[in-house]
């Protein structure tokens, strides 16, 4: 890259790093005012069969799920399943499922999920989606709220690390993506090559993705923006008078490709990259853009016929931003910075410049200006760098040290993470001067406030997602669930309310009135809306058909038997298929399905659904297979066997039930 | 659909006790003992709060019953023969045709609440489940319990 004018260069951006490490990972807790008080304890007590106010969904990380907990009890509610394999239901496992982690390298049945975001409308999430992003091998998950399961993944190709993805426009057109860590690609076909990582600078690419979303929710890469290759780190689309723009933050603009920790820690200003999306939008609708081959994956749920399955997309259209001039510019900004939070008006865009001395504040309505005046410092492979004192709007002081996230109450102010010193920081958009400050325990990462990256926040509660949690809970050995911290935001004064542990790594998370998601959910599946091809919709019907060494069972199960349950016929070398549909019309009747010696999970069926397990026998003999959830006094004899005989045997296939 | 909803929000009004008999029927009923009105004591609880009449037996009605019978009701009845549940050929032998309608709309109610529905769940264990059954489908399987022969009772 060109080297940047640094005469505007402010010497105390440099933090002295080596000074406040001494800082990092150690607090001392003090006795909070109010936590531990009974005042605190009624402010988070949800009384028995009350609901809580708030869902909060939080991102799992390395787990590859994402969790459902209850705000302001804490209480952890459900865990979804999305980039991972979960033998409590068999999502990944059963034959319906599979095909969603399928992906170009294979079926990856795991992946580091950081980011949920919900679908929006108006600026407001809307309880419709909510989305999340898997860092590894780069893909988009969809979830529906209506039965809080994954509906679609799509893999994002010219990609690689995930990560500032997936944020959604004010309406939902879009959802980001965008490349991490750059990779070596192609000129022309942006295939990811066989080069030196030593020719980082010369040869490695990221792209930007904007991804469509349709009525039904349903994804597709409308195009992506072939950008220089920094590690493109967190995004916000803007909303209000910035809706029509997405903003990226970077970090290595340094363009190092080892010891990033020194080496990509050296520039005093990094970028926030603003993009024109609609305008990039309209450009690719009217010809403009390249296509290029890039298999990817999309995988969504077919509900018609209850299974996932996968289609092969070819294609992507790439814009190039020197072929397109207009789509993108650079906001120099300190230093290294992780989150890019557009406060609710969408005037103001913050970074979170993790190793900033001050918390930059960069002016929408200026940056339009400046880029009417062609007020550059300088330009990147073709996009122009606004000029930092042009687009910069305040510099909060004292904003903590390790800045990284920042959300907003609605009523005129913003809360700051501080990773270093430990603590969330509250100051105001109208003076940019802090007014208040809370320790956590330990090191926060990203927090949430239900609506807090929208149009309208509700600034009630905070949670604080920490990092670290050492000694705040009875200890579970060396590895201990990370430490939420939920804290009071309606008053002048922060105050902590609750700790509470959350599972895997959550790195980030959404909150919503719960009364929103409330009134859309599925209690069960109407068999009648069944049309899986292997569905059994009465016991009439139940049977078990040999197709040369495939043998179907199309079983089905109420309170509390299986049909059929007695099943014989079955040979070593077979590979048998227990298509099993749950005849409950009730909500909260599953049935579980489990086999002796299947090398898989169980099945845990919903009422109206069917699910597909297979199970190879190996050996001769008689094995048992039974219902695994409690359905009724009965489910202990909801049990039944099936009959194995050796290779070659000419015993036939025979079942019932009851007979 | 009202039925529907009815039936719905029946079902699902599980616990807490919020609409319980406000406007259940007639409010000067004599209250039985178990804080059931006489309607409900012999024609049971649910969203059929008048009495049935049958009339003629109506041969195609019967056909819809069976056919509803055989794709909701066959995992755990049989017609002639006791199974997980009862022999359907007998209920309205001991159950008038609008307890029967009942009985089939608002299966959790009629177990826990009605005193006859909690000996069939203690004689039984097994919980007969709500099946999504309209009004009119669960007349139609009443129309086809009439037409069921049962064999004669070896003494």
């Amino acid at each position: 890259m060109k080297p940047i004018d640094n005469k505007k260069r402010r010497t105390w951006w440099a933090v002295p790093f080596i000074a406040i490490i001494g800082l990092t990972l150690y607090g001392c807790p003090s006795q909070q005012n109010l936590a531990g008080s009974s005042d605190a304890a009624q402010k988070v007590y949800v009384a028995p069969g009350e609901h809580d106010e708030f869902y909060g969904m939080f991102s799992g990380g390395y787990s590859g799920q994402m969790t459902v907990y209850g705000l302001p009890s804490g209480r952890h509610l459900y865990t979804i399943p999305v980039f991972s394999q979960a033998p409590v239901s068999g999502y990944g496992y059963s034959e319906e499922t599979k095909p969603m982690l399928q992906t170009t390298h294979g079926f990856i049945p795991w992946d580091d999920a950081h980011h949920p975001e919900m679908s929006q409308t108006d600026g407001v999430p809307d309880g419709r989606w909510i989305f999340i992003n898997a860092n590894n091998t780069p893909r988009v998950a969809r979830i529906d709220f209506a039965n809080f399961q994954t509906a679609e993944i799509i893999e994002i190709p010219n990609a690689a690390g995930n990560h500032a993805s997936p944020f959604v426009t004010t309406n939902t057109e879009y959802i980001s993506a965008a490349t991490r860590f750059s990779i070596p690609m192609d000129e022309e076909t942006l295939e990811n090559q066989d080069v030196s990582i030593s020719s980082y600078a010369e040869n490695f690419k990221g792209t930007l993705s904007f991804i469509k979303v349709g009525e039904e929710g349903e994804m597709n890469i409308d195009f992506q923006i072939l950008v220089p290759g920094f590690n493109y780190d967190l995004s916000h689309a803007g909303k209000g008078p910035s809706a029509d723009w997405s903003f990226f933050t970077s970090y290595n603009t340094e363009e190092a490709h080892t010891l990033l920790e020194r080496n990509a820690s050296r520039n005093d200003k990094d970028f926030i990259a603003a993009v024109n999306w609609r305008k990039a939008a309209e450009l690719v609708a009217n010809g403009e853009g390249r296509e290029i081959p890039a298999p990817h994956y999309r995988n969504y749920m077919d509900h018609n016929e209850q299974r996932a399955k996968s289609e092969l997309v070819e294609t992507v259209t790439v814009i190039d931003p020197i072929e397109n001039p207009g789509i993108i510019y650079y906001l120099p900004t300190p230093k290294s910075p992780h989150g890019v939070d557009v406060d609710p008006s969408g005037r103001y865009i913050i970074g979170g410049g993790k190793l900033s001395s001050v918390l930059p504040v960069h002016s929408f309505e200026k940056m339009i200006e400046a880029i009417e005046n062609e007020d550059f410092e300088g330009e990147v492979d073709g996009i122009p760098v606004l000029n930092y004192d042009s687009v910069i709007h305040a510099e909060v002081e004292n904003a903590g040290i390790g800045t990284l996230h920042t959300e907003f109450d609605g009523k005129g102010y913003a809360y700051t993470t501080a990773f270093i010193s430990s603590e969330v920081v509250k100051w105001s958009l109208e003076t940019f001067e802090v007014v208040d400050r809370i320790d956590t325990y330990y090191s926060p990462g990203h927090l949430m406030i239900p609506g807090g990256d929208s149009m309208q926040p509700e600034g009630k509660y905070l949670v604080a997602l920490n990092k670290i949690t050492k000694d705040r809970y009875l200890p579970t050995g060396p590895e201990l669930f990370h430490s939420a911290q939920l804290i009071d935001i309606s008053g002048d004064k922060m105050e902590l309310l609750l700790d509470f542990p959350t599972d895997g790594e959550p790195h980030y998370a959404q909150g919503i009135a719960a009364d929103i998601v409330k009134e859309r959910q599925i209690r069960f599946y109407q068999l009648e809306e069944n049309n899986h091809p292997a569905a059994t919709k009465t016991e009439a019907d139940t049977r078990v058909e040999r197709d040369g060494n495939n043998v179907h069972v199309y079983m089905t199960t109420i309170r509390s038997h299986f049909a059929p349950d007695n099943i014989e016929g079955i040979k070593v070398g077979d590979k048998v298929y227990f298509h099993v549909t749950n005849l409950e019309q009730d909500w909260d009747v599953p049935h579980g399905f489990a086999m002796l010696g299947a090398r898989t999970a169980e099945l845990l069926i919903m009422p109206g659904e069917t699910r597909t397990l297979v199970w190879e026998p190996q050996k001769p003999g008689v094995y048992p297979f039974y219902c695994t959830d409690f359905c009724s006094a009965l489910h202990q004899e909801m049990q039944g066997y099936a009959r194995v005989s050796p290779a070659g045997s000419n015993v036939p296939i025979s079942y019932g039930t009851g007979n | 659909m009202t039925a529907l909803s009815i039936i719905a929000i029946l079902a699902f009004t599980a616990c807490g006790g919020a609409d319980e008999s406000s406007d259940r029927g007639d409010s000067t009923a004599n209250q039985s003992t178990s804080g059931l009105t006489d309607f409900e004591m012999e024609h049971g609880i649910g969203p059929v709060n008048e009495v049935v009449e049958l009339g003629e037996l109506d041969t195609s009605l019967a056909e819809e019953g069976k056919a509803i019978f055989n794709a909701k009701c066959t995992a755990c009845h049989k017609p002639t023969e006791r199974y997980i549940g009862p022999a359907v050929g007998e209920v309205l032998e001991r159950r008038s045709a609008t307890y029967t309608m009942n009985m089939i709309m608002n299966p959790d109610e009629m177990t826990k609440k009605h005193p006859e529905g909690r000996k069939m769940m203690q004689e039984y264990m097994s919980p007969m489940p709500y099946q999504n059954v309209t009004i009119e489908e669960a007349r139609a399987i009443v129309e086809y319990f009439r037409t069921i022969e049962m064999p004669e009772k070896e003494n």
